[in-house]
Order: C-alpha cells, then sequence, then structure tokens
C-alpha cells in the first residue's frame, strides 16, 4: 500500500497522492489490520448464529436435563437424566428410531441413484442450451409447495388415483400408504437438492481428463469408477446431507402418505404440542442431532462440506 | 472415454423417464386444479374453471401469498449480507477456529427442521419473553438461509482468486472501493443465485414455519396446511400451487442466463 515516492518517469504526469479523507484513513487503517478487518466481516454472522442459534440449542439441550410438573404442566428446573434413560431405554423410541433412519438412509440411497445418470446427461452430454433447460426444469419443482407436492402423491397413490389406473391393466396395484409410499414421496421431494450439488461437481471435471482417460485406454466403466467417482465423491456426500437430515426430520409427509406410521419427527412434534413435554421432546431432539453430528464428523475429511 | 451412442441414448432415456416422475405429480395438480371433483379423483370427471375464480379472489390465500413474500425478501436481504460477510472472512483469511465457523453456518440446514423450530420456540419465548410474531418467523427464516448465500459466494471466491483485488490495492485503491468495484461486481451472479435459493427456501418452510409463527402470523405454507384437508379448499390450493411453479420460470430464467453470459465471457 505505502509506496516510496519514486523518482519521476519523464513525460509522465503524477498521480495526485488520494485525498486525506476519513474514509481514505479508515481504509489504509483496515489495510494494515488484517485481524480487525477479519473481525469485523466475521462479527455481524457470528454474533446472529451464535445468539440466534447456537444459544437457542444449548438451551434446548439443558431443558432435556429438567422435567414437567405433572399437576400444573409447567417445566420445573429440577435436574434429572430421566428424559435422556426413557429415550435410549424405551422400544418405542429404539422402533422409531431405526426406523427413521432406515427411511431416511433408503431416500438418500434412491435419490443418490436417480440423480447420478440424469446430473451426469445434464453435465456431460447435453448441449449447453439443453443444459440450461433442464436445470430449469429440475428446479421449477422446488417452487410448487412441499405441502402440495406431498398432497399430489397422496392423490396419485391413492386407490383410485393416476398411478392405480396406470398400472391396473400391468395387473401392478398402488402401494397405498404407508412406509413405502412415504420413501417414494421423500425422495421426490428432495431429489432436485440432491440432482444440483452432483450436477454442480460432475460440471467441475474437465471433458479433457475424461478424454485422457480414454486415450490412456481406460474404458467407460473404468474412467467413471476411477477418474469421475472420486471428483464426484464430495458433491454426492454434499446432497446426501441434505436428503438425509431433510427425512430424519420429517413428520409432514409421513402424516399425510404414511398411514400410521411415526418418525422421530412426530414423536417430538406430540410431545411439544399435545402432550405439552417439551423436556422429554428435547431428549428425543438428541438423536437426530447425534445421527447428524456423526455423519457430518464422518463426512468432514471428504470435503463434502464445501459443496452442499 | 468416447460414451457409445448406446449409452448417450441411455442416460438421456433415463433423464427423459425421471423429468417425466417428476413432473407426473405436477401434472395431476394441473389437472386437479380444473376438476369438478373435490376428492381429487383419477381421471377427473368433469372441467371447471370455478376454483380458478374462487383462488384470485381468496383473501386468505392472497394475505398468505403477501405474508410469504414479506417473509422470504426479508430473510434473503439479511441473508446476503451475512452469507456474504462470512464468506469473506472464511475464504480470505486463515484463522483458528475456521472450521468451526463454517461448520456453525451450516448447521442450520444440516439439522433436521423441527429441531431448529423447537429450540428457537424456546429461546424466543421461554429465555427471551418474546411474542411470536412476523418478526421471529424472519429471524429464523434468515438463520437457515444464511448458507445458501453463504455457499454460492465461498464458491465464487474461490474461483476468482485474489490477483484482481491485489491490482486494485495496488493501484491505490481503498479496502471499500475495491470491494465496490472490483469484488462485488464479480460475485454478483454469485448473490443472486444465493438469494434465490434462500427466497424459495424461506417461501416454502413449513416445519419452522409452525414453531416460530404467532397464530397471527399465516404464511403460505401454513395457509395451506390449513386448508389442504378441506375438501372445498383443496383444489383452490392446487390453482396457487400451479401459478407458483408458472411464476417461478422467470426468476430461474434470469440467473440462468446470467450464468451463462457469465460463463461464456470468462
Amino acid at each position: 500500500m505505502t509506496v516510496d515516492t519514486p523518482t519521476r518517469p519523464v513525460g509522465r504526469p503524477i498521480v495526485p497522492a488520494p485525498r486525506d479523507t476519513v474514509a481514505r484513513r479508515g481504509s489504509v487503517f483496515l489495510s494494515r489490520h488484517p485481524r480487525l478487518r477479519l473481525s469485523l466481516l466475521l462479527s455481524a454472522p457470528m454474533f446472529w448464529l451464535g445468539l440466534v442459534y447456537i444459544a437457542a440449542l444449548a438451551a434446548l439441550l439443558i431443558t432435556a436435563l429438567w422435567t414437567v410438573d405433572t399437576f400444573t404442566g409447567t417445566i420445573s428446573q429440577t435436574w434429572t437424566l430421566d428424559n435422556i434413560i426413557a429415550v435410549l431405554t424405551g422400544s418405542l423410541y429404539q422402533t422409531v428410531t431405526l426406523r427413521t433412519v432406515g427411511v431416511a438412509l433408503l431416500v438418500t440411497l434412491v435419490d443418490i441413484l436417480i440423480a447420478l445418470p440424469i446430473a451426469f446427461f445434464m453435465a456431460k452430454v447435453a448441449s449447453a442450451r439443453l443444459q440450461r433447460v433442464l436445470v430449469i426444469a429440475v428446479l421449477m419443482p422446488l417452487w410448487a409447495s412441499y405441502l402440495v407436492k406431498a398432497y399430489a402423491w397422496r392423490s396419485v397413490l391413492s386407490r383410485d388415483g393416476i398411478f392405480e389406473w396406470l398400472v391396473a391393466p400391468f395387473g401392478g396395484q398402488t402401494p397405498g400408504y404407508g412406509l413405502p409410499a412415504t420413501i417414494i414421496t421423500l425422495s421426490y421431494l428432495w431429489l432436485p437438492y440432491v440432482i444440483l450439488p452432483i450436477y454442480a461437481g460432475l460440471e467441475r471435471v474437465p471433458d479433457s481428463l475424461l478424454e485422457a482417460s480414454g486415450d490412456l485406454g481406460g474404458k467407460t466403466w473404468s474412467t467413471l469408477r476411477l477418474v469421475v467417482l472420486p471428483m464426484i465423491w464430495p458433491a454426492i456426500i454434499a446432497g446426501s446431507i441434505f436428503s438425509f437430515s431433510l427425512s430424519l426430520g420429517d413428520y409432514i409427509t409421513v402424516n399425510i402418505v404414511g398411514g400410521a406410521n411415526q418418525m422421530l419427527g412426530n414423536l417430538v412434534y406430540t410431545n411439544v404440542g399435545a402432550a405439552n413435554n417439551l423436556p422429554l421432546a428435547a431428549a428425543i431432539a438428541l438423536i437426530p442431532i447425534v445421527i447428524i453430528f456423526a455423519y457430518l464428523a464422518a463426512v468432514r475429511r471428504t470435503g463434502a462440506l464445501d459443496n452442499l | 472415454m468416447r460414451l457409445s451412442s448406446l449409452a448417450r441414448g441411455l442416460l438421456a432415456a433415463i433423464t427423459i423417464v425421471v423429468l417425466a416422475a417428476i413432473y407426473l405429480p405436477l401434472v395431476v395438480v394441473l389437472v386437479n386444479s380444473f376438476s369438478t371433483s373435490t376428492s381429487l379423483t383419477w381421471p377427473p370427471p368433469g372441467f371447471t374453471l370455478e376454483w380458478w375464480v374462487k383462488a384470485f379472489g381468496n383473501a386468505g390465500a392472497l394475505d398468505a401469498v403477501l405474508t410469504s413474500v414479506q417473509v422470504a425478501l426479508a430473510a434473503t436481504v439479511i441473508s446476503l449480507v451475512l452469507g456474504t460477510l462470512a464468506s469473506l472472512a472464511l475464504q480470505r483469511f486463515e484463522f483458528f477456529g475456521r472450521e468451526a465457523v463454517s461448520l456453525l453456518v451450516i448447521l442450520p440446514i444440516a439439522l433436521p427442521g423441527i429441531i431448529t423450530g423447537i429450540a428457537l420456540n424456546n429461546a424466543f419465548r421461554t429465555i427471551l419473553g418474546l411474542q411470536l410474531s412476523i418478526v421471529t418467523v424472519i429471524v429464523a427464516h434468515a438463520t437457515f438461509c444464511i448458507v445458501t448465500v453463504f455457499n454460492n459466494v465461498i464458491a465464487r471466491l474461490r474461483l476468482l482468486g485474489t490477483s484482481y483485488e491485489d491490482a486494485s490495492a495496488d493501484l491505490g485503491a481503498g479496502v471499500w472501493t475495491t470491494f465496490r468495484l472490483i469484488t462485488f461486481p464479480q460475485l454478483r451472479s454469485a448473490l443472486f443465485a444465493g438469494g434465490l435459493l434462500a427466497f424459495a427456501l424461506s417461501f416454502d418452510e413449513i416445519i419452522v414455519t409452525t414453531f416460530t409463527a404467532g397464530s397471527s402470523v399465516k404464511t403460505l405454507p401454513l395457509w395451506i396446511l390449513d386448508n389442504l384437508f378441506r375438501p372445498n379448499q383443496a383444489p383452490v390450493v392446487n390453482v396457487i400451487a400451479v401459478v407458483l411453479v408458472l411464476v417461478s420460470i422467470v426468476p430461474i430464467y434470469i440467473a440462468q442466463r446470467i450464468a451463462g453470459a457469465e460463463k461464456i465471457a470468462r
């Protein structure tokens, strides 16, 4: 920034020194103090996320250690591990946790398997123009309300719905409402969130690399497995974080198409609302929190968190 | 690697089938919005424009759309500012706790909405003693929208490098001038894309909203949830969904055009 006054080159005008204003001095001061610049940049987002979010989460976790007065229905701040123990040992919670994690894993798997070929087609086969159309086509359903789409599946899968109407001539029938319907609907809802990061990841794989692999004798399949897959792995994981975590906390879709099945979100929801037992709800909420943290810790080293 | 024409054809076929499956429920929604049946039976027994007329005269629905637009706009503006600040800090500086900060930005979207929802509900009401209002909804939405802006901007910053900024500083531009004339113009399309995603995310959010909106605030998803299971309102909901999808083409198209133009320019 500070430059010693050079000897003036012959025939060139002198650039006038910047005027010494307050803004100028502030700017000079800032550029000399990168740490100050950093703290100014960080303070607002950290204030927001730390104060609004982390404080709220911490408070919720503390609530899990309290209990509800059975007479007054108010939270009494007596410390106890009862809620946590109830959640860890209750067979209801174990069953529902297994069911929820199973559904979330299946939804994620289905979404990745569907997203890979379509993202590959978008990024590597389609022309630039078609590519733009396809991105729009994938993004647009995101704007149709989540509820409307879930409800549309309810209508599609109902006994007199379009699914039955389509497959009945081939002897098929609708799966009806239940866990399969929940998995179908959730996969449908989160598919764009999985396609987009994988598509972006594939876009970053240079075509020249694929050609090089081909020139060196790599068959299509081995090129995909040895060159493409390692490069887009972080993007796949990034997509999976969306589908996995969104499925893990869902309770509305399962209400609409899941029949009588409950997921973890339903248990939390009933305990906050009808049962008015926030401490127990907080203790149940710990299950998905722990699962997500374990998942994030496991995938952190892949660099997936930079690909969300 | 050369893809055989068979492989290309297969990929194209899969893409077509998947897109068909993506649009099938939306087509059902579109058709049902003209159907005389209120219980969404297939095939539709008859054609009517009744629901379309009703939807545009439905004060509750129009109010809800307006509320949702307000919430989404405010949350988007906040997340644009905070997301850009955070991404500049994380991309341009090395510091202790950098990873923790990046995890903190991601966390509100990585944790299921119901957890964010009850945590904020508990914090607003019990700890801070606030009344739930449109402000609490905006605060909650902005919290999980930061990450979409953050991701778009940080990816762009990584791509840009610092050479232009360094050159600008060498030529005597101050910190603010460099940002205004060099950094910001290069970030514009990333900000637009991130902001659009943030807007969409907020506009359609239902779970966190359920826990942070008081009874006086009705965003569109809350209104839809109230009306979805009422026989005479479900087709009106379908009309609104169709209109939203159609309207959404405009901003998505603009975002694509900007991104496409930049790709050519680069």
